[in-house]
């Protein structure tokens, strides 16, 4: 079993918090894990993305060869397409479809969906709008980690385990804003996949 | 259950538990977590490890070295380029050799994420004719710290370390071992070889090129360069630090079908690629950075078609490797990716939301109309993202404190209305004999220094100019009457702008601090720098 995800955003959006959920659930399960990120100067309102690489072997690479990612997890549209080269044929595309737009030549968002359609396997939910809902918009990463929780090879328990174990330092509230924005993300990308799979 | 570190975090937890003493460091991407994670630990804490930020690379390798001469274990951090900084002491303390263990670390970053070269280090190993390391992993970081402080002392000499961007920010599972003790303090038992004055100096460096046999041979008995030759003669892979993983990313099951030499110890171990030479018919050198390895094989071998790397294209000169580039190089079929979408805009990191860097840039852009478009000279920093549209202010980027003497060197030629924008960290770091420079030679240039408090790009870690500025360059002879200050905010626009325009009419060193704390600072952070500051004065 190898898996490889790709998260991506713009820096300071929380994918990191994302890969720590993923990484501390892979250990927790005695499983391989490789985590690539970026530090320094792109992470100042650029572009950034990550790289978590899970496998009951010994894992060579920190970077997924391209055309080999099991998974994109994006927490902004236009992100998810800049690392499109990486996506393998069966591969899915999990995204916020809340864009953040610090450009002058942000793509219309109808033309980035389009775009993401094109791929079989692919989930667009507001995830900001969601987590708003729930309390908090800074929630959104754990409704995206909750839509592609399906796609993960790791358990519902550990994944929620890590969570919990990420924010111990943090109130009582926020680890149940967490938990309830992984639920809410689940359920709807479950919704989702389901209707698609019926049609 | 591992422990989840970064490559960079790895290695720091590996030379605790080797039994540093200090660690010395100036931050700079891709090598700021290693000291930080020392910084932040509990049990590094206890041991009473020395971790405060040095003001430069060179201050903490000197540092370092009087530590190792205390008989302590001590260690030194820094980016690529830190190491051109440090190279006065790098190169001398090789010579001199050092008493308790020393390692230096530097952090290459081919591709450039964060730096203005991608020079390699191992250049600098050789040159200075010390062991260099290359740990291929995250676990490798962590055990290999344990070998360096060994081979160190064994040696009496400095260790080199190399780490790339890749390994320094990628984590994986780590398996800690047991902790071994610091030293107590032993001075030399002969300080001659420390006072390198000529007749010593002569002594240590025979010595010193007397020891490359010993090195060597350590190279070839190592553990950490192995050589295993398979049956099959087509190819065989020189594969040096990370490299190997791309290559074993690509070959994996098939890998007992290649014959590999892995190399994570230098100087090379000649017998061992001599071995592969003679076994293979051709030889693919696969390393991260400059062709160090592949120019030396050429020389070894007299040039000759056998050896193929990046001088011959095989793999491409410049830029960080990735596992699709050496899967290229190795001839496996790579497929066909899909390409980006054209829609797809690049974002390119730009000043945070609320910075003052930003409302600095818009003063001095009030008088480009008047002084002219050519005449900002910058530095090293955040603010270096001032040189990209929208704001388009500076005009040069070399190094850390060359916007003074830079600017200083032009007014010697002639221009006028010359600006140096430097920070607040960086002016400590390397401006402070530039501006001495200037005010010696009552240069007419005007001095901006944008303190924002922190060495803003790496994480906002402690500046040592906090609270110092100004008393420095009243100290090192700038007028009061041209030492001003500023805070650059909307409000204080015209006003700012007016300040400059005074400034640049007048014709001698003019220091204006532009004072604003760094947006990304915590609230704990602020209130420690507003006591920091209280305290000082």
């Amino acid at each position: 079993m190898k898996t490889n995800i790709i998260l991506s955003g713009v820096g300071g959006q929380g994918i990191l918090t994302i890969a720590a959920v993923l990484d501390t659930a892979a250990l927790s399960e005695n499983l391989f894990v490789k985590q690539s990120e970026v530090h320094g100067m792109s992470q100042r309102g650029g572009a950034v993305q990550c790289h978590v690489r899970i496998s009951d072997k010994e894992i060579y690479s920190d970077l997924i060869p391209e055309g080999k990612a099991d998974l994109i997890l994006s927490v902004e549209p236009m992100e998810l397409l800049r690392y499109i080269p990486f996506l393998n044929k069966y591969g899915w595309l999990v995204t916020d479809s809340h864009p953040f737009i610090n450009t002058d030549n942000y793509p219309e968002k109808k033309d980035l969906f389009e775009q993401i359609k094109k791929h079989p396997y692919h989930v667009i939910i507001n995830a900001t709008e969601i987590a708003k809902k729930i309390g908090n918009s800074k929630v959104a990463n754990m409704v995206l980690l909750g839509a592609a929780a399906s796609i993960i090879p790791l358990s519902e328990e550990s994944l929620l385990h890590a969570i919990k174990k990420l924010f111990q330092y943090k109130s009582e509230k926020i680890i149940s804003l967490n938990i309830e924005a992984f639920f809410e993300g689940k359920k709807i990308a479950k919704e989702m996949m389901d209707l698609a799979a019926n049609n | 259950m591992k422990s989840l570190l970064l490559g960079n975090e790895a290695l720091a937890q590996g030379s605790i538990d080797a039994g540093l003493s200090g660690v010395y460091a100036y931050p700079g991407t891709p090598s700021t977590e290693i000291t930080e994670y020392i910084q932040r630990s509990k049990l590094a804490k206890e041991l009473k490890i020395h971790t405060t930020w040095s003001v430069n690379e060179k201050t903490a390798m000197e540092s370092a070295l009087g530590m190792s001469y205390t008989g302590l274990r001590a260690m030194v951090v820094m980016k690529h380029v830190g190491l051109n900084v440090a190279s006065d002491v790098f190169m001398n303390m090789a010579v001199s050799g050092i008493n308790g263990g020393l390692v230096v670390v530097v952090a290459d970053d081919p591709s450039m994420h964060s730096s203005q070269n991608e020079q390699d280090s191992r250049f600098y190993g050789k040159f200075a004719m010390i062991p260099i390391l290359e740990p291929s992993n995250q676990q490798d970081a962590y055990d290999i710290m344990h070998y360096a402080f060994d081979l160190s002392e064994e040696l009496k000499l400095p260790v080199l370390l190399r780490m790339v961007t890749r390994l320094s920010h990628s984590r994986a599972g780590i398996e800690i071992r047991e902790r071994r003790a610091q030293n107590v303090m032993q001075l030399p038992h002969d300080t001659s070889r420390f006072a390198l004055i000529p007749m010593n100096a002569k002594k240590q460096f025979d010595k010193l090129v007397n020891k490359k046999t010993l090195l060597i041979e350590l190279s070839e008995n190592s553990n950490h360069n192995s050589l295993k030759l398979s049956e099959d003669r087509d190819i065989g892979i020189i594969a040096c630090g990370i490299a190997y993983n791309y290559v074993m990313e690509n070959i994996g099951d098939d890998a007992a079908y290649y014959s590999i030499l892995k190399i994570s110890q230098y100087p090379l171990p000649k017998k061992k690629i001599k071995k592969l030479y003679k076994h293979c018919h051709k030889i693919l050198v696969v390393e991260e950075g400059y062709p160090v390895v592949e120019e030396l094989l050429h020389n070894y071998f007299d040039e000759n078609d056998k050896i193929k790397g990046r001088l011959t294209g095989d793999v491409p000169r410049t830029g960080e490797l990735n596992p699709n580039i050496v899967g290229h190089s190795l001839g496996i079929f790579q497929g066909h990716p899909k390409s980006i979408p054209s829609i797809v805009s690049p974002r390119p990191p730009q000043l945070c939301e609320g910075c003052g860097h930003t409302d600095l840039f818009n003063t001095i852009n009030e008088l480009i109309p008047e002084i002219g478009n050519k005449n900002v000279f910058g530095d090293i920093g955040c603010y270096a993202l001032g040189a990209l549209p929208p704001l388009n202010t500076i005009n040069t980027l070399i190094d850390m404190g060359a916007s003074i003497t830079m600017a200083k060197g032009a007014t010697d030629a002639g221009l006028e209305n010359a600006i140096a924008v430097i920070g607040d960290s960086t002016f400590t770091h390397s401006g402070m004999t530039g501006l001495l420079d200037a005010v010696f030679e009552n240069s007419p240039i005007t001095v901006i220094i944008s303190d924002n408090s922190a060495i803003a790009m790496t994480g906002a870690q402690e500046s040592s100019a906090v609270g110092r500025l100004y008393n420095i360059c009243l100290g090192l002879g700038v007028h009061p009457e041209h030492l001003k200050k500023m805070v650059p905010l909307k409000k204080n626009h015209d006003e700012n702008v007016e300040l400059l325009r005074n400034e640049l009419k007048y014709k001698g060193v003019s220091v204006i601090i532009s004072e604003r704390p760094c947006v990304r600072l915590s609230r704990d952070q602020k209130e420690e720098i507003k006591a920091k500051i209280a305290s000082l004065s």
